[in-house]
């Protein structure tokens, strides 16, 4: 049974299909480099698999329940493009708020923990509008993997985050799949990603046109599936 | 096929409302205590009728919007609410005149002025609202949204204005009252068809226009991706 | 049900905590009502009995200006880090985030009104202190279907362009019924005349009764696209 499936997804912003039945397939604990130029659908079908975003047709399911049960979304960690952080309360106020909604048992020991991990501990009670910027990124990682969610769906991660944000994420996914989380991410920071991946799906205009392993070809050229695709005769 | 929908509708609207004008005018005699402006009623009632068969129309094709999330009915709703907002615009206007000659003034705060006044503003925020939402989907679920929400406001106006009738001037509806001249029936009802023809050929034409335009919409996302 | 209940206690102590923190809203509120306040008694040149019989129009007008500043921050609060993003890929429903929403909305509104409800009756000299207590009680149905009609409509406008002018475009004429039995219960209890005001006291009820399961039904075709 997959972590996280997509099946034959399509999605319209009015009479244009974004994603038309678009079908992606993670079997526990593998992490998934969805790659694809932009305007391929990559942030719109994140979206519909964090349940952002209903699709038209089609179904998602999580470990075969379907997404939109309400238990369903509390293995889910999503990180966005915008940080998912309030400027206004502190990083452990933060911190205690979602673990909250994301009915995390104990709060307290799960926010201390986050902050320990992102190497926040010591401004905890700092607001995050006080924060520099890598801290602030720091602090949407801490808040995303809070739940320690079985899958993380993250967009674009890598874009503009600082380098010791970068090695905190990196740190804390390698961690995550070495406990057997599910990884889906969208990416245009192929070199880092493919790191990560152990499957490659590829979106061209709103469909999975090529899904597998990731193979030592990709590590070496990151540019070999776009070429790939783009030679094929249409 | 749709064409000839359109003109068949249209055109027999207007000799319809030409016929009927032409009875009103020049067949039926004068109201007894008001004259001749007195046969505004015919015109005058039946727009108010019209206006609020159509937004409840409207609030119907909304609900199935919200259902099936088939664009087809989202058009149709903004089309049939301005056509509405048309024939509301119409009562006013008529009911305006009407009060200028009788009561010698153009506007009085009377309880069923500031009903339909009230349902005018209304789906004006509805009709104001729509331009500044750019992506259809979202666009067709929030209307649907406030069109709904307006559709169960009607009742409540109604019901406000019931409470405080005491200083209304305006006399009671002829449809409840009962008092219309059966001789007025006819014309009045022919008035109502005469209206929802007209109605709905501007509403289909409406329609079309809107489906044109998210297509246009569509293309262009379609050209942006490629 | 529970949970959903709790999470949106949840969203409601952070709604306010932040507010309190930073008082946008609640200052923006009260000072906007101080003036009007003001500027009434000058548009009004009454005597007292007249004043009197305008009064209850005149504090819903007041309030309802009040509110339109607090409403429109609801939802614009989750706009900045994509917050809003967060709160609706969590567990909890759509409602319950929308009713946190409400229920923080209300507590702050409730504060403009009791705050200008006193500065009220001493700049214009209306005896308000007799009829507080069922006064309270108007004021708590009135200002909740003025916060579940207008945060339903920020959440609406959350997304449009020129949200601040859109939002009382669309949420004033809706107002109208509430405020119209508001007003009239307002007036009568401040005069001291009894009279019946179970119709008007019916309309404040129904219209928060649909309006509640309306929005609460329909908020989440609204927030999860």
């Amino acid at each position: 049974m997959s972590a996280i499936a997509a099946d034959g997804v399509w999605k319209y912003f009015g009479d244009y299909p974004a994603l038309r039945g678009a079908t992606l397939e993670a079997p526990p604990g593998a992490c998934v480099a969805l790659l694809g130029r932009n305007g391929a659908g990559k942030t719109t079908l994140l979206r519909i698999l964090a349940n952002l975003s209903r699709p038209s047709k089609g179904e998602v399911t999580v470990f075969g329940e379907s997404a939109r049960d309400e238990k369903v979304r509390a293995k889910i960690g999503y990180l966005g493009h915008g940080i998912g952080v309030y400027d206004d309360l502190s990083a452990y106020e933060n911190l205690i708020l979602f673990g909250q909604l994301m009915n995390v048992p104990d709060t307290k020991a799960a926010a201390e923990a986050a902050l320990e991990r992102v190497g926040l501990t010591r401004v905890r009670d700092g607001f995050a509008r006080e924060f520099s910027r890598g801290m602030r990124q720091r602090l949407a990682v801490a808040r995303a993997f809070l739940h320690n969610p079985e899958i993380l769906l993250l967009d674009e991660p890598f874009t503009s985050l600082d380098d010791r944000a970068i090695a905190v994420l990196h740190e804390l996914l390698r961690d995550a799949l070495s406990k057997g989380a599910t990884i889906v991410m969208s990416t245009h920071q192929i070199r880092e990603a493919m790191e990560l991946a152990t499957q490659v799906a590829l979106l061209e205009r709103g469909k999975i046109v090529h899904s597998g392993p990731r193979t030592d070809e990709m590590l070496g050229d990151p540019g070999w599936l776009y070429r790939k695709y783009e030679e094929k005769p249409k | 096929m749709r064409d000839k929908t359109i003109y068949t509708l249209g055109i027999s609207g207007t000799l319809l409302l030409l016929y009927n004008l032409h009875t009103i005018l020049m067949v039926l005699p004068d109201e007894a205590a008001q004259g001749t402006i007195g046969k505004m009623l015919l015109i005058h009632a039946p727009a108010a009728i019209a206006g609020m068969t159509l937004y409840f129309v409207a609030v119907a094709y909304s609900i199935m919007f919200l259902k099936t999330k088939n664009f087809a009915y989202d058009s149709a709703a903004v089309a049939v609410i301005e056509v509405a907002q048309v024939f509301t615009l119409i009562n006013l206007v008529t009911g305006s005149i009407w009060g200028h000659i009788i009561w010698g003034i153009w506007w009085t705060w009377d309880a069923r002025l500031t009903r339909q006044f009230m349902c005018f503003m209304l789906y004006l925020g509805y009709l104001l609202m729509r331009p500044a939402l750019n992506e259809a989907t979202q666009r067709a679920t929030i209307s649907a949204f406030v069109a709904i929400f307006a559709a169960a406001d009607i009742p409540l106006v109604w019901l406000a204005i019931r409470v405080h009738d005491a200083r209304t001037q305006h006399p009671g509806p002829v449809l409840e009252t009962g008092t219309l001249d059966p001789a007025w029936r006819i014309p009045f009802l022919i008035s109502w068809i005469a209206f929802m023809l007209i109605g709905s050929a501007l509403a289909m034409v409406r329609v079309r226009q809107e489906n044109a335009r998210r297509e246009i919409d569509s293309l262009r996302r379609e050209l942006h991706a490629i | 049900m529970k949970q959903g209940l709790l999470s949106a206690l949840f969203i409601a102590r952070k709604d306010l905590r932040t507010e309190f923190r930073t008082k946008e809203a609640l200052n923006a509120s009260v000072s906007f009502a101080l003036v009007v306040l003001v500027l009434f008694s000058f548009a009004f040149d009454l005597g007292r009995d007249e004043f009197y019989d305008i009064s209850g129009g005149l504090l819903w007008l007041v309030y309802v200006f009040a509110g339109a500043l607090i409403v429109n921050r609801s939802f614009i609060r989750e706009v900045p880090n994509d917050c809003l993003d967060v709160l609706i890929a969590s567990p909890m429903p759509a409602w319950s985030l929308f009713l946190g929403k409400v229920i923080a909305s209300f507590v702050l509104l409730m504060i403009v009104e009791l705050v200008s409800l006193p500065v009220y009756g001493l700049l214009n000299n209306i005896h308000w202190v007799d009829s507080f207590w069922p006064h309270l009680g108007l004021m708590i149905l009135a200002t909740w279907g003025i916060t579940i009609t207008g945060v339903a409509f920020s959440a609406v406008t959350v997304n449009v362009r020129l949200r601040e002018l859109m939002l009382p475009v669309l949420h004033y004429p809706m107002l109208i019924p509430l405020l119209i039995g508001a007003m009239q219960i307002s007036t009568a209890l401040l005069k001291g005349d009894g009279g019946d005001l179970s119709a008007d006291l019916r309309l404040v009820v129904v219209f928060d009764a649909m309006f509640s399961a309306l929005s609460l039904y329909l908020i989440e075709f609204i927030l999860v696209g």
